[in-house]
């Protein structure tokens, strides 16, 4: 016996803590990467990286209820189309703002956090407008919905196995792209030197169009997939900024490895407090162990090494 | 009737309250008997200089139709204008029609003090209907009791406030609580409790008094737990109440985080249907299964005083005409039909005071009775709160409720209640 409960009890604790906390770690991954990508290479900080989510959340909403009415037989599969479209959607509305917005202040940094906050805000309205302020329930294939049971106890979400799945192959998609294409080459050159990169031949502004358009592009299809976890509402995307910025900050701007490292200290840390405290609680040990690191750590967990 | 049992540990605001009370009864003496009920001149019904002419009286609406509180407020809103629209129909209030001034709190508790001042001493209402969150009505409380404004407040809420100028006609904690854990306990033979709540005042003091009345009956609660508002990622709790077993959970979570909240406990393969464990809420009403969706809620409890699948005439009169109005796809919750019960409550004050001011109105609301309400039948108490029912529902795949259960009596409001705190 091991506390009240017997070693059987105690071992699918674990098993069950551990998956939850590696779910959490995958959520917090997808929320993170897009934010990452922008702040990491081009020094823009999103606050409208929410509403990007909230974007592809409501796409899916709109493919669900298309594919229900013309289409039922596609029922089972029409989450992937989904995705697909939630990711054009939130890519050509962040290759739009950037156009026209963010591309204007890019020598006024911190003007840019609070243009981005009031898009957010417009983008909010915007979907009060046109959806209603009530929420819209996102319906599901039944085979998205269901757990697989292991043992008496231990019962293995699916939704939460898709979510990883997702999490890793678009973090490896990531991988591959900045690290391995000559586009990523480009974006990481003009993230060390602008002016240099812009002096080789690099076309600086399409590579911040395109680099700005991919971290809103991943937004959607992370909002695409939280409508399997979350709600989807004119503001839920405020549910998920606050973590976001946390995870990304806490991993070090720049760095795709410290988001993802940040990411599973943060999630794992959270999940275990969250059983052996109350909810609230292991939210505020989070954040003060959080606040405590960076306060010795400014520069969060990795940094690049840039010439400013 | 009584008032509320006094001698609470309420020490400062309790007892301004009640001093505040105590002046009710000299100043309608002031204002003079009911003799004049038959004069409706504006300058018999309005001696204080409210906004009322000859053919029309203006009242407020204080929701928030922006920002977060939207998605809960826009029902009472909709619930609200109906409600004038049919009065003014019928024939309006003392001869005059009511015409309304909307504000948007916009889910900023300042804000709505703001509005609320501009509504009582720019536009000079007769009164307002509005508020939605306990923060909301705390922030506007001071001001009406300043500018002595009266407040029709929709929401189902926590108790432990008894304003002279508020008229509460959602149900206060109790009211909720205590007979649909009886009827839980009764019927299902429910032995342990699991309660959960988002982390603010309405679900930690609902589950107070949840804890209280189970552990009297000799019950246990085999865990209580708080989230953020804003959290959306309940794997760790449900992997304890999987461990506790419980064969109740009983669920305040409120916001984003319910959708969050039955979606997961779906997907961990707790099947609400099976009732093992069985799910009682407070906190879902039909407009949040919109959100939820049906088949993430089906087989769930809720205790409400009111379900859109209610039958009776009433009802089906306010069902009706509320689609007619706003739309065939629309659904009606507990607190909508709280905020529809405002103006009706307000119509049948000022008719038995026999003017619309705002002391006289007070005077006469204890004792208003309305046969009417969708609910069935409701009666105001001393204590600003309302008599009614409570109902058990049974969430159904298309997000409405079956009432399984209903208690015989009308249930007293208890806002102050003794033992429980």
């Amino acid at each position: 016996m091991i506390g009240d409960y017997t070693y059987d009890q105690f071992f699918s604790i674990l098993a069950m803590q551990g998956f939850a906390g590696l779910v959490l770690f995958s959520v917090f991954v997808l929320m993170a990467l897009g934010l990452a990508i922008i702040f990491g290479q081009m020094g823009v900080i999103n606050m409208a990286h929410g509403e990007f989510m909230i974007l592809g959340a409501y796409v899916t909403w709109g493919t669900g209820l298309f594919v229900t009415n013309f289409a039922p037989a596609l029922f089972p599969i029409y989450f992937f189309v989904a995705m697909a479209l939630a990711f054009c959607a939130s890519f050509t509305l962040g290759v739009f703002v950037e156009w026209a917005m963010i591309r204007h202040l890019y020598k006024r940094p911190l003007d840019t956090l609070l243009a981005t906050w009031g898009l957010s805000l417009i983008l909010q309205q915007t979907y009060r407008s046109v959806f209603g302020a009530r929420e819209v329930g996102v319906t599901l294939p039944d085979w998205m919905m269901g757990s697989l049971p292991l043992t008496d106890i231990i019962e293995v979400p699916i939704n939460g196995l898709f979510v990883m799945a997702l999490t890793t192959l678009i973090a490896i998609a990531v991988a591959l792209l900045m690290y391995k294409s000559r586009w990523g080459k480009q974006v990481r050159a003009v993230t060390q030197n602008r002016i240099m990169a812009g002096a080789v031949g690099i076309n600086t502004k399409m590579v911040d169009r395109m680099t700005f358009g991919l971290g809103c592009g991943i937004a959607g299809v992370a909002g695409s997939a939280f409508t399997m976890i979350g709600s989807t509402g004119p503001t839920a995307g405020q549910l998920y900024i606050v973590d976001t910025f946390l995870v990304v900050v806490f991993g070090g701007a720049g760095s795709l490895i410290g988001t993802i490292a940040s990411a599973f200290a943060i999630s794992q840390a959270q999940s275990t407090m969250e059983f052996f405290l109350s909810g609230s609680m292991a939210k505020v040990l989070t954040l003060l162990t959080v606040v405590g690191i960076l306060m010795l750590r400014p520069q969060g967990l990795f940094t690049l090494k840039i010439r400013r | 009737m009584t008032d509320a049992p006094a001698n609470g540990p309420y020490t400062l605001n309790r007892r301004k309250l009640l001093a505040a009370m105590a002046t009710i009864p000299a100043l309608g003496m002031l204002g003079g008997s009911r003799a004049f009920a038959q004069d409706t001149s504006t300058a018999a019904v309005n001696t204080t200089g409210l906004a009322v002419t000859d053919t029309d009286v203006t009242v407020g609406i204080l929701h928030s139709v922006t920002g977060t509180m939207a998605i809960s407020e826009t029902g009472s809103v909709q619930a609200e204008i109906l409600a004038i629209e049919q009065i003014n129909a019928a024939g309006g209030v003392l001869g005059r029609q009511i015409k309304y001034i909307q504000e948007d709190g916009a889910s900023d508790w300042p804000t709505f003090a703001e509005k609320a001042k501009k509504l009582l001493v720019q536009d000079k209402v007769a009164s307002v209907m509005g508020c939605w969150t306990s923060a909301s009505r705390k922030a506007v409380l001071p001001v009406f009791e300043q500018y002595n404004g009266m407040l029709y407040y929709p929401t189902f809420y926590e108790g432990l406030e008894e304003s002279p100028n508020v008229i509460y006609t959602g149900q206060e904690a109790t009211q909720q609580i205590l007979a649909g854990i009886d009827w839980v306990v009764d019927t299902k033979g429910a032995k342990s409790f699991y309660l959960l709540g988002s982390d603010y005042i309405w679900p930690r003091t609902s589950n107070k008094i949840a804890r209280k009345h189970i552990e009297m009956k000799g019950l246990k609660v085999v865990g209580e737990e708080y989230y953020p508002l804003e959290h959306t990622q309940f794997n760790s709790v449900i992997n304890k109440i999987k461990l506790t077993k419980p064969d109740v959970i009983y669920a305040i979570v409120v916001g984003g985080s319910n959708v969050a909240f039955y979606k997961q406990l779906k997907a961990a393969g707790i099947d609400l249907t099976k009732e093992a464990p069985l799910l009682l809420t407070i906190s879902v009403t039909e407009d949040e299964i919109l959100g939820i969706g049906g088949e993430n809620m089906v087989g769930a409890y809720a205790a409400m005083k009111y379900f859109q699948s209610i039958e009776n005439d009433n009802n089906k009169a306010f069902v009706d005409a509320f689609k007619a109005r706003w739309g065939d796809g629309i659904v009606i919750g507990d607190v909508t039909q709280a905020a529809y019960l405002g103006p009706w409550l307000w119509k049948a004050a000022v008719e038995k005071a026999g003017s619309f001011d705002v002391d006289k109105v007070r005077e006469a609301s204890p004792g208003i009775e309305l046969a009417t309400a969708p609910e069935g039948y409701v009666k105001v108490h001393d204590n600003h709160h309302l008599w009614s029912k409570l109902r058990i529902g049974h969430a159904r795949l298309d997000g409405q409720y079956d009432v399984v259960y209903e208690t015989a009596d009308l249930m007293e409001p208890d806002p102050f209640p003794e033992g429980y705190q």
